[in-house]
């Protein structure tokens, strides 16, 4: 430039690549946006790491159960060996507490004591002599969970050191807690009882049993609805079908049905199978058959997209050795796309698996203690009773609600990883 | 009889039926005679005929058992049950004949619901020998008219070809009947609302207490159905969502396509992609166990009155379950844009932010609107959040540390615990539900335009 | 700062135009080419990641001619011109050693900012690529950027200028608010010579600027490259050993990465001193 910078009557001008304010205002500009590129970043993944978090951290108080062991005499009156379920198991449990704690008389102190001991208690004795009507007349430990308090107690959720009517606990309930500690009959197992219990009013003997049978089973008739459907309903859209209205029509349709809000599958629920067919309120087959609907779109875009990618040669190379269309279809061109396709299901279960407002309307959040029998049974839902537990008031149901939202999302992350694996592993480049 | 074995022997008869089919062609072959069809062929089309009719079946008898038989019971009952009953009383007295044929008996029935319900059980009994019975004719006689129609000229790939094509069909066709299904039980039980509840008063009334109680002898009269509050609380919600959501969405998705390394992005985009396949139950709880108390005790620690379930919380803790479908929507508008774009913009000396806001932004905005219109669908159309932690009561707010409630949270109170289809609690869920179905396919449809017409320009 | 550079840029341009009025002045730039350098690289070599793309060239382009690059594909002719206006930066993979000065200035220097290197040395891609906007906004937006316009009459008076300069005035200046997307393909390619122009540069890149154009809009861009030399210095890589004969003054012959053969463009067609660069122009291979 140095034609320009000799003109005279103008002032020298500075060399082409020397900064100035204007250079640094424009990187300064430049900086800030990356620096809000990486502080919404950072926050979308603080956000991520506070979930995680606070439901691990609330959710470690339920990996055990405080349990208690009780040195019990089943008195030969006390219960009919030929009908052992009919025993008082609780008059002779509470007779075996009152050993360990003879002051205690009043009906209040009474009443107290009992609070600490799980209501559980009974039913576990039951089943014990029932599998062993032996064990009438005789003196044996039996082990069994202390309540929602004792447990607290144990596991340091309550504080001691509050006054007493901040705290949940009187004095002397701790100092019964304490007298059990020192006779060591307080241990806490791993709480395989969370896993393998059903739903229950006290938080200490409630467990996920139930909803998982019911999401299994929900899960089951998706798959089995879903699936063949969807995979049929994709190649003949793919493979067979004209180019006219009612493809454009179904196109459209399918999209649009990916979209629609899940509460809208539970009114269609609720109005269709529940109310027109008069199918079983609670029960899974409702829930899969409401899943599947909504799982469809899912499994269909994903189905296509696999058809989609197998290249038009393997197909004029079938036609071409006078296969027919179909036989093209269900020779080659689906074998290749299952991966794809099986990867795009699993995908879609998981979603289903998580998908709790359309269960909601179709009463899969009833209250109930015992796992289905059968998919006409009423039941719950892995999503379904998170939410139950979430909505009970007393305190163990928080760390229980936390703790099965762990295995929801254990469920989810296996789901995800097969899927992921799958793509990864056959994943084909034409 | 249960399901699953009827299942299991029509399998067996539609294998019996392909086995037969085809040893009887093989045996057409080796006497010499030239077939059309290899000899498997013969076997499907046999087995087709001899499984999809029984299937079928079996399919549309469950779907109208229990309404038959129930009409057949109410035939059957003393008139003084049945005349001039409300329908929620006659399902109360059937729910009640069920229990007691269940064996499951609370107080003392009388003797017509006793009768009625020996009667039940033995309807019951019936109908399901018939369903085998009739399941059993339809499987065999569709094997043996297949069987009947084998010759070595008959062109059983064509059909076998040809029934196949019409259950894929069909299978297509199921995708419109459950958007059929969906308008039809919106469009029906919210006609039978608007009967009670005029259209204007629902859509513009500006009072909404629907769970007020009703009396026997005023059905319709109490209780207010004025949604305005409850629309105005879904509006209000998604915004708050759609104000947290969009920034750090778009924010992210520039930082990851234009400054991020590979290996940044690698590890970035799959966690951000977590946040959207976490189940909407967990954000709901993480909502009433952790965002809320916080938002409430940074409230009061600054003097504010903040309610429990304010509308901050829940349409925050929305916002971050979206923060991924903006990103990955704006991602992929992004990247879309061709990268001599990009050289065009750096040859002329722009900046990286420079060329992102004056080029590649403006490029990509068909796409990025498309994905924030979706996901301003998905906000409103969201359920568990919500209902978790948003409020019940509908107030006209437009305070964020307010509780407000929405046509979710609405369509899920009204309809927990209560499935009697006639009061007017219960259909105005579904009068929600039309609404909120209406606007969300307007949205859905509206973003899926814009993004089709956006990929057709870089194609 | 910012008024004295907008005055000057601006005065600069319009200067320059009148300045094409003059045949006094045409007659003084034509008189100075081929005597000063404009760019000097030594010792350039450039990897991408482990592959080496390019071996020590060494060249010195001089100014207010055009300089054509010529070689088979992927023998490094567009990976050097991009060496030219650090556009090789954006790959993150592609390092560069050796130097390259621009009036004297090694445009490899750490303090060399890429942002204001680009601004005086313009680029014009193989495909023409109009940004989506209008025919207006695509040459207002490096001027824009660059904070060279005071107002808006001055903007006008721009986009005017680069435009007549790039032979398209006529043809767009009744629709200057449509969409540059809607030209033809050789409007386009134009379009995008005027938007690097609009910048004020002194060099001028193109990346084989006719591959994707017909004859008739090859022809009118090979005539624009003409005229446009007497003010830039215009580097163009191409294909063509025609176009490269047309519009070329000087000549440099890319081989497998490596520079073979500088010299003026009729002696290198006519009698080349490298048996490769011969077989090459002859067809034997390329």
């Amino acid at each position: 430039m140095s034609d320009t910078t000799a003109r005279p009557g103008e002032p020298k001008r500075r060399a082409w690549y020397e900064k100035d304010a204007k250079l640094s205002r424009r990187h300064a500009a430049d900086k800030r946006l990356r620096a809000y590129g990486i502080a919404a970043i950072v926050f979308a993944l603080g956000m991520l790491a506070t979930l995680v978090g606070t439901i691990l951290i609330t959710a470690a108080p339920a990996v055990t159960q405080t349990m208690v062991t009780l040195d019990v005499v089943v008195p030969e009156g006390a219960v009919d060996p030929s009908d052992p379920r009919g025993g008082s198991y609780q008059k002779i449990l509470n007779e075996s507490i009152a050993r360990i704690f003879p002051e205690v008389d009043t009906p209040r102190e009474k009443r107290e004591l009992r609070q600490l001991f799980s209501n559980g208690g009974q039913y576990a004795l039951r089943d014990k002599v029932v599998s062993d009507p032996s064990l009438i007349g005789q003196a044996f430990a039996i082990t069994f969970p202390l309540s929602d308090i004792g447990d607290q107690l144990h596991k340091g959720v309550i504080d001691r050191d509050l006054p007493r009517d901040q705290r949940r606990v009187s004095d002397e309930q701790i100092g019964w807690y304490d007298r059990l500690v020192e006779q060591g009959r307080i241990s806490a197992p791993l709480n395989w009882g969370m896993i393998f219990n059903a739903d229950s009013r006290f938080p200490e003997l409630a467990g996920l049993w139930g909803a998982l049978v019911g999401s299994f089973y929900a899960l089951l008739i998706c798959f089995l609805v879903s699936f063949p459907v969807g995979i049929s309903a994709a190649v003949y859209l793919e493979e067979f079908a004209p180019k006219n209205r009612l493809t454009d029509l179904i196109e459209v349709n399918i999209n649009n049905l990916a979209a629609v809000p899940s509460i809208v599958f539970g009114l269609l629920g609720l109005a269709v199978f529940l109310n027109f067919f008069g199918m079983p309120r609670s029960a899974p087959i409702v829930g899969g058959l409401v899943l599947s609907l909504m799982t469809l779109p899912t499994i269909i875009i994903a189905t296509r997209a696999a058809l989609k990618a197998v290249p038009p040669s393997i197909r004029e190379a079938a036609i071409g050795v006078g296969a027919s269309k179909m036989q093209t279809v269900g020779h080659h061109v689906l074998p290749l796309a299952m991966p794809g396709i099986l990867t795009g299901t699993i995908i879609g279960l998981a979603q289903a698996l998580g998908e709790t407002a359309p269960l909601l309307l179709i009463g899969m959040n009833a209250f109930i203690t015992a796992a289905p029998d059968s998919m006409f049974n009423p039941s719950t839902a892995l999503p379904t009773q998170i939410y139950i537990w979430a909505d009970s008031p007393e305190r163990g149901f928080t760390s229980r609600t936390s703790a099965a939202i762990i295995v929801l999302l254990g469920f989810l992350v296996c789901m995800n990883a097969i899927a992921i694996y799958m793509r990864k592993r056959f994943e084909r480049r034409w | 009889m249960s399901l699953s074995l009827l299942f299991a022997i029509i399998l067996a008869l539609a294998m019996v039926g392909y086995l037969l089919g085809r040893a009887n062609a093989s045996g057409l072959k080796t006497a010499g005679k030239n077939l059309h069809s290899i000899p498997a062929y013969h076997g499907y089309y046999i087995a087709l005929w001899c499984g999809l009719p029984a299937f079928l079946l079996v399919l549309v008898w469950l779907a109208a058992q229990s309404t038959v038989v129930d009409q057949l019971l109410l035939a059957g009952l003393p008139s003084h049950m049945t005349e001039g009953a409300t329908p929620a009383r006659i399902s109360l007295v059937l729910g009640e004949i069920k229990n007691v044929a269940a064996g499951r008996v609370f107080g003392t029935p009388t003797q017509a619901v006793l009768d009625a319900a020996a009667r039940y059980q033995s309807l019951k009994d019936t109908a399901s020998l018939a369903l085998i019975a009739c399941t059993l004719a339809a499987a065999v006689g569709g094997l043996a008219f297949a069987r009947s129609r084998l010759s070595p000229d008959f062109r059983a790939r064509n059909k076998v070809d040809g029934i196949l094509r019409w259950l894929l069909i069909v299978c297509s066709i199921l995708a419109i009947l459950t958007t059929i299904g969906i308008i039809l039980s919106l469009v029906i039980e919210s006609l039978v609302f608007f009967a009670r509840v005029p259209v204007t008063e629902f859509l513009f009334g500006m009072n909404w207490s629907p769970q007020t109680p009703i009396r026997a002898d005023q059905v319709a009269s109490t209780g207010a159905f004025g949604a305005v509050p409850v629309f105005w609380g879904t509006i209000f919600i998604s915004a708050i969502a759609m104000f947290v959501a969009i920034p750090v969405g778009l924010f992210s998705a520039i930082y990851l396509v234009e400054y991020a390394d590979k290996k940044v992005r690698s590890v970035v985009k799959p966690l951000l992609e977590i946040l959207a396949g976490i189940p909407t139950i967990v954000y709901g709880f993480f909502a009433v166990l952790t965002v809320a108390p916080f938002i409430r005790e940074f409230g009061m620690s600054l003097g504010l009155d903040v309610a429990s379930n304010s509308a901050l919380a829940a349409g925050g803790v929305m916002g971050i379950m979206i923060i991924p479908f903006i990103s990955s929507f704006s991602d992929d508008a992004i990247t879309a844009v061709p990268q001599s774009m990009r050289d065009g913009a750096y040859a002329l000396g722009a900046t990286k932010a420079e060329t992102i806001r004056q080029v590649l932004l403006p490029a990509a905005l068909p796409g990025i609107v498309g994905g924030v219109l979706l996901a301003v669908s998905r906000a409103i159309g969201e359920t568990m959040i919500v209902v978790m932690a948003a409020g019940l009561t509908a107030t006209l707010t437009a305070n964020p540390l307010e509780g407000v409630t929405t046509v979710t949270v609405q369509i899920v109170t009204l309809l927990i615990g209560d499935t009697e289809f006639d009061s007017p609690k219960t259909l105005a869920a579904f009068g929600l539900g039309l609404v909120l179905f209406i606007s969300t396919l307007v949205l859905n449809i509206a973003a899926l335009q814009v993004v089709k017409r956006y990929r057709e320009r870089y194609e | 700062m910012t008024t004295l550079d907008t005055t000057e840029a601006s005065g600069m341009i319009m200067n320059k135009t009148a300045e094409d009025a003059g045949t006094l002045a045409k007659a003084a730039t034509s008189a100075r080419a081929g005597n000063e350098t404009k760019i000097a690289a030594t010792n350039v070599s450039v990897f991408y990641g482990e592959k080496q793309a390019l071996f020590d060239v060494s060249i010195d382009i001089p100014a207010r001619q055009v300089m054509a690059f010529i070689g088979p594909s992927g023998c490094g002719k567009s990976t050097f011109l991009r060496c030219i206006n650090r556009m090789n930066d954006t790959i993150d993979i592609c390092s560069v050693t050796g130097t390259i000065e621009i009036d004297g200035a090694n445009i490899y220097d750490p303090k060399i900012d890429p942002v204001l290197l680009r601004a005086r040395v313009g680029m014009v891609f193989q495909k023409p690529n109009p940004f989506p906007k209008s025919i207006y906004d695509n040459i207002a937006y490096g001027p824009r950027i660059h904070g060279v316009a005071k107002n808006g009459s001055a903007m006008d008076q721009i986009v005017e200028t680069s435009l007549s300069r790039a032979g398209l005035w006529n043809e767009v200046k009744d629709r200057l608010h449509e969409p540059g997307t809607g030209l033809s393909g050789g409007q386009q390619q134009r379009l995008c010579i005027a938007r690097a122009i609009a910048v004020n540069p002194d060099v001028i890149l193109m990346d084989e600027p006719c591959s994707a154009l017909d004859p008739i809009a090859t022809a009118k861009v090979e005539e624009l490259i003409d005229e446009l030399r007497e003010q830039y210095t215009i580097v163009i890589v191409t294909h063509s050993m025609q176009q490269a004969a047309r519009v070329s003054q000087k000549a440099a012959f890319f081989h497998l990465g490596k520079l073979i053969e500088v010299d003026e463009t009729e002696k290198m067609f006519t009698n080349p001193t490298d048996q490769r660069t011969q077989d090459y122009i002859t067809g034997r291979f390329g």
